[in-house]
């Protein structure tokens, strides 16, 4: 457990960086999140999948794998690597403030 | 600004073992041969891992434009399965079989090998064909769904695997 600042608040993220507490997440530190990922330029691509990530675990209670971030976000699969390299649904969760999605496919 | 910096080095510095690529070969042309591979190279991209397939002997079939949509089940000597060896090899078995097994994969919203090749190209992921197979079975690169980047020698399986982990379906 880490306790680290984003946009002037301290919040608790786990081992691998995602937050313990999603509710300690506000919009405004999006930018700061998506810099420490390596991601300098927010599009609105970007906030598209980031928005949908949030929305989708707060309605499910967990976020999204990449196939389904693909056929539901309006975002097609090539496009979300390209956003996120590093991982769309793993980077995008960490960006949005919410646990590891977790599923095979 | 200072807490984030130390929360990256402690990331990084805890991911020195991480695998960073990971090449797949699949060798077997059958329905339980060809996914595993196919979900292992899928959720390699998923993680942020670099990731290659390369198709080999029967494993072709799952690249192949003509054969991709209609990849079998094996009801033969597949004691894996608990159904006898003599039932699975009448006719229409083992469609029947892989029938019920897609129709229960799609309850799941497990793709279909064609639609997850698709979408494992789109990842970024490499995909091969064996240069030795295709020879074999007088195959040629037309005869490949367009995803298939080329089809090359076991020499440049390792050139493209150099660095990373190698794992064999």
């Amino acid at each position: 457990m880490t306790i680290a600042t984003f946009a002037t608040t301290d919040v608790e993220l786990n081992n691998e960086g995602f937050f313990v507490h999603p509710e300690q997440w506000t919009e405004n530190m999006v930018p700061e999140l998506a810099q420490a990922e390596g991601i300098e330029e927010l599009t609105d691509a970007h906030w598209t999948v980031i928005r949908f990530m949030r929305s989708e675990y707060l309605a499910k209670g967990s976020g999204p794998t990449v196939r389904v971030l693909g056929k539901a976000s309006g975002v097609p699969i090539k496009e979300l690597y390209q956003l996120f390299p590093r991982g769309p649904a793993k980077i995008a969760a960490k960006i949005a403030g919410i646990p590891k999605p977790r599923g095979c496919i | 600004l200072h807490l984030i910096s130390n929360y990256s080095e402690r990331t990084v510095a805890a991911m020195g073992d991480a695998i960073t690529k990971v090449s797949i070969i699949i060798s077997k042309g059958s329905l339980e041969g060809v996914y595993p591979g196919l979900i292992m190279a899928n959720g390699a991209r998923a993680e942020g891992i670099e990731a290659n397939l390369f198709f080999t002997f029967f494993g072709l079939d799952a690249i192949h434009k003509a054969r991709h949509e209609h990849i079998k089940l094996a009801t033969v000597g597949n004691p894996g399965l608990h159904f006898p060896t003599f039932a699975g090899g009448l006719p229409g078995v083992s469609s029947v079989m892989t029938r019920y097994m897609n129709h229960k994969m799609e309850e799941l919203d497990i793709p279909s090998i064609p639609e997850f090749i698709e979408m494992i190209a789109d990842t970024g992921a490499g995909l091969y064909a064996c240069k030795a197979s295709v020879d074999l079975f007088g195959l040629e690169k037309n005869d490949f769904i367009p995803q298939v980047q080329d089809i090359i020698t076991v020499g440049e399986f390792y050139d493209i695997a150099a660095g990373g982990q190698i794992i064999f379906t």
